[in-house]
């Protein structure tokens, strides 16, 4: 690479990650100055260790993301099978068409509206303050699907269509022959999804904000409810443990990726 | 061959859509026998093998298996293997598992696992390559693979749709040898879709030629090639030069303005026929010697013999011939009762015409079409 094309490369990516790379110095700041830096103190993790409200919103958040990744993907699994049965026509394109609306959606639209859906819902079957956990999880099983049915349909299609014709002809019941001969074809695409949704749902705030109630607040919430007061650098220590534990799960996911497909070419 | 029949299939008709596939289709498949059902791609022959396998249910008609009737009985309980084209080895599974899976399925005790495994992959010479990735063997090498896979579950019948297919010419002649041999050791019937004729000449016992859902003849290889029912048969089945004849009488028989003696009778006198005459069986002498006289029109060397076009009556004849001819000479040709076989005139009749359009390339391109068939 020439020196200009070296140092416009820099440039972007200091654009990119000067922000980030501020926020990770500060949380190690010793006084909550965000001008000056003071000294090098992991003060503001502790405090942040300790503070009772957030890490219950940790754990709500982890148990939402867990969740809903898990039953997003059994079902999204479930109808990129479907999908692929069907053949080419106006029927499955506008079927494909209709699971991948929700992604285009501005999440604003889709929090309002399924907010708007749960309280008449409550309503109908009677019941006040129906928002919190149940709700907030459908609606991240909801908006997470379609990335799911998105990595799992491809690996189908790669997938040689006599693998489940051959389990049968060798004595499996249709339904095993899907567990044994379909499933272990099409899980990197599977497992892709259901990090994909992990991670969505992790850091998921317009819906959250409008399909939750006061009894279950996620993080991002509780973070976005102490913006109204001023924010410690408490805030930056818990946001720069967030951005390095999504880091260190996109290296895995891509070294296992790399892994997989070296293997693949050391066997062709 | 035993007379014992192990599958029968009764009146079957299956359509997709608007397009009937199969019509009124019967076929009986004798104890041990190597019976190929060859045609065209479309013809409905991986239609009729997936219809035995229980993967398609006929519209109409009976699957019966050792005098059971089997409709409507899923693969998983049928007593027969299939061979895939593409083979459909499982990707996740070593080779050792592969030939397993069966087995395992079948809950089999570990100790006689190991003991099938062993048995089958020495039966297609594979030993020693237990603990591979499929992914990373030849297609010979899958093929065997599959083999292996398909016979550990002790099938009464192995179904094989192509299984040749995507394999170079030379492996395909080895595996084409050895299929054949594990056929006869373990006595097992095989039933083998192919479109390649040579294929199915050199190995079966029984071929079942195919058009269009209809069943065009059933016969030994010999009878196929010598005394093919109709002109769709001898035109799929080696080269033919198939000409409108008339028959005088019993012996004898008209075309191309002469009159030929032939070894056939049974036919109105006057008749309208179909001739054939195989390129290889016509003597070439010179023109003055020939019953019929004919331009040299086009000369092509196959290594074995010359390809010879030639213009008689404006009909472009080959002659399969190791004497080389000069291109725009007049030959005669030479043909003996033995040469001729005669056949009732069919739908298929005028249907192939001469050799004027004939190319190598024609017959590469129907290969391409066949690949892509379901």
């Amino acid at each position: 690479m020439k020196l200009p094309s070296k140092i416009y490369t820099f440039l972007i990516f200091l654009f990119l990650y000067a922000p980030i790379i501020v926020m990770i110095v500060f949380s190690f700041n010793s006084t909550n100055s965000t001008g000056l830096m003071a000294g090098f103190s992991l003060r503001w993790y502790a405090v942040l260790f300790s503070n009772k409200n957030i890490m219950q919103a940790l754990y709500n958040t982890l148990i939402l993301a867990v969740a809903s990744a898990l039953i997003a993907t059994v079902i999204g699994t479930a109808a990129a099978v479907g999908i692929d049965k069907w053949k080419k026509n106006l029927f499955r394109s506008s079927v494909m068409g209709v699971t991948n609306i929700p992604m285009m959606t501005p999440e604003i639209v889709t929090g309002v509206s399924m907010m708007l859906l749960f309280v008449f819902m409550g309503r109908v079957i009677g019941r006040q303050g129906i928002l919190g956990f149940g709700t907030i999880l459908i609606a991240h099983v909801t908006f997470n699907l379609p990335y799911v049915i998105l990595s799992v349909l491809p690996k189908l299609r790669q997938t040689d269509p006599h693998l489940a014709e051959a389990a049968q002809d060798l004595g499996c019941t249709p339904l095993r022959s899907f567990f044994k001969a379909v499933l272990p074809s099409i899980s990197p695409g599977i497992v892709t999804g259901m990090i994909m949704a992990f991670t969505l749902s992790l850091d998921d705030f317009i819906i959250s904000y409008f399909t939750t109630g006061p009894g279950f607040q996620t993080l991002p919430i509780a973070i976005f409810s102490m913006t109204k007061k001023r924010v410690k650098p408490d805030m930056y220590a818990l946001s720069t443990l967030i951005f390095v534990s999504i880091l260190v799960l996109l290296i895995l996911t891509n070294v296992a990726q790399a892994r997989g497909e070296n293997k693949k070419k050391k066997n062709i | 061959m035993e007379e014992k029949i192990i599958i029968d299939l009764k009146n079957i008709s299956l359509s997709f859509g608007e397009e009937q596939i199969l019509k009124d289709l019967n076929l009986y498949i004798r104890d041990k026998e190597f019976l190929t059902l060859l045609g065209p791609s479309g013809c409905g022959k991986t239609t009729t093998l997936r219809i035995i396998a229980g993967f398609l249910e006929p519209d109409s008609g009976e699957v019966i298996f050792e005098n059971k009737n089997m409709n409507g009985v899923p693969p998983h309980k049928r007593h027969v293997n299939t061979i895939f084209q593409r083979y459909a080895l499982f990707p996740h599974l070593n080779v050792y598992e592969n030939v397993a899976f069966g087995l395992r399925v079948k809950k089999m005790p570990e100790k006689e696992i190991k003991t099938k495994v062993n048995d089958m992959l020495a039966l297609v010479n594979l030993k020693g390559f237990e603990k591979r990735n499929v992914n990373s063997l030849s297609g010979g090498q899958q093929q065997r693979v599959a083999i292996a896979r398909a016979l550990a579950n002790e099938p009464s019948v192995l179904l094989l749709d192509e299984p040749l297919g995507a394999l170079d010419l030379k492996l395909r002649k080895d595996m084409q040898a050895e299929l054949k041999s594990i056929q006869e050791r373990l006595g097992i019937t095989f039933i083998y879709v192919t479109h390649d004729q040579e294929e199915a000449l050199s190995m079966s016992d029984t071929i079942v030629v195919m058009d269009s859902g209809v069943i065009q003849q059933i016969g030994t290889p010999q009878d196929i090639y010598n005394e093919p029912k109709n002109a769709f048969v001898a035109d799929f089945i080696g080269e033919s030069n198939i000409l409108d004849g008339i028959m005088r009488r019993d012996l004898f028989v008209e075309f191309s303005g002469h009159r030929f003696k032939c070894l056939d009778s049974g036919f109105e006198k006057d008749e309208l026929v179909d001739v054939v005459v195989r390129p290889e069986d016509v003597e070439v002498v010179p023109a003055e010697q020939g019953m019929l006289k004919g331009t040299v029109t086009s000369i092509t060397f196959k290594g074995v013999h010359f390809e010879i076009i030639v213009d008689i009556k404006d009909y472009k004849w080959m002659i399969q011939s190791t004497d080389y001819q000069e291109v725009d000479s007049e030959i005669g040709l030479l043909i003996t009762p033995d040469d001729i076989h005669i056949m009732k005139k069919s739908v298929y009749s005028g249907v192939f015409g001469d050799y004027s359009s004939f190319s190598e390339e024609f017959d590469e391109l129907s290969d391409v079409n066949e690949e892509v068939e379901d």
